[in-house]
């Protein structure tokens, strides 16, 4: 099964752009923005990144969330309180350098355990 | 002693969207200080449509008023306070159940803050809404313990609320965006404390307004 990611941000623009970035090195992984409030504006939106998750699964993928600010998180997990815990996970991360790590992961088949490790970009933050 | 029931709780919603427009622009100032300052504007707007559409289908019970809430704070206020209220009203619709009396308040603030801290994972002393809940709970508690009503009982502890929010004023911010903040976070209000204790006195207003 293959693993789809949505991009959840507090800007409309930055989860476009991710995609946009991310995208580069995963040409065949399937990406989704949900970013901006329902209304347009900076937050985040509980039936944006829904309808994303659900056209993925509905699809046949497994889906990544990953996401930029604190209450993007929250936003998200109130999402997961409404959806198979076993298709759909949260991967917490530096959202740019983590969509781009866990998108090639998850490019050269990769399952969710490795993309949400990859998403940590663990190796980019070592001193 | 009168009971609390699904007429209180669409006039609390009612008085809740006019305080929070109320005071739309000190919310906004207060997290213009230490935060994004959106949340003035989302907790106006948010609850605008939470009475919107509870005089379009109007719910027939409490938990069926708690749902509309949570649901529609969920969707449309898209900063923190979005899902922190919506869980936290999620909570509480499963608490209202049987008799809506004095120590139902009690498992009311109790189910509000289980919502926040499963969501926010904020505790006491990290100048957040926790700060409101917390003290709010053993008020409540205490009144209901000494006999009081319904309406005796929010009103302890919207009164515990506000002065929790008002001792966030010296701590400094460890959760949310204020956290950035560090140090100087310290001297401002915290502006979900502050909501919460006007969301709670509303409860209180209408509780009263019903006895």
């Amino acid at each position: 099964m293959s693993i789809a990611f949505v991009i959840v941000s507090h800007s409309a623009k930055l989860a476009e752009g991710v995609v946009e970035l991310a995208k580069q090195m995963a040409q065949d992984v399937e990406f989704r923005a949900a970013g901006g409030s329902d209304a347009g504006g900076i937050g985040t939106s509980f039936d944006l990144i829904l309808t994303a998750v659900e056209e993925l699964t509905g699809a046949g993928h497994q889906v990544a969330l990953l996401t930029d600010l604190g209450s993007a998180d929250m936003t998200v997990e109130a999402v997961l309180e409404v959806v198979d815990p076993d298709q759909v996970r949260f991967c917490p991360g530096p959202l740019v350098e983590g969509a781009v790590s866990a998108g090639v992961t998850a490019q050269i088949g990769g399952d969710l355990d490795a993309v949400e490790t990859a998403a940590r970009a663990r190796e980019l933050f070592t001193d | 002693m009168t009971n609390l029931d699904v007429e209180w709780a669409k006039d609390w919603m009612r008085r809740a969207s006019a305080i929070l427009t109320e005071h739309r622009m000190e919310l906004i100032d207060l997290d213009r200080a230490i935060g994004d300052g959106d949340h003035g504007e989302n907790m106006s707007r948010g609850f605008a449509v939470v009475v919107t559409r509870l005089d379009e289908a109007p719910p027939e019970d409490v938990a069926g008023v708690f749902k509309v809430v949570a649901q529609t704070l969920m969707a449309k206020v898209g900063g923190a306070s979005g899902p922190l209220y919506g869980t936290a009203f999620m909570r509480a619709a499963k608490s209202a159940e049987g008799e809506l009396d004095s120590a139902w308040v009690v498992t009311l603030c109790e189910a509000a803050l289980d919502g926040i801290v499963t969501r926010g994972k904020a505790t006491t002393g990290e100048k957040t809404m926790v700060d409101a809940w917390t003290p709010a709970i053993e008020a409540a508690r205490a009144a209901a313990e000494a006999g009081k009503s319904p309406a005796e009982t929010l009103r302890a502890a919207a009164d515990a609320a506000a002065d929790g929010a008002e001792k966030t004023v010296p701590m400094k911010a460890t959760k949310g965006r204020a956290s950035y903040l560090g140090e100087r976070s310290i001297g401002h209000k915290d502006p979900g404390s502050t909501s919460t204790s006007y969301l709670l006195a509303t409860a209180a207003d209408a509780a009263e307004a019903a006895a």
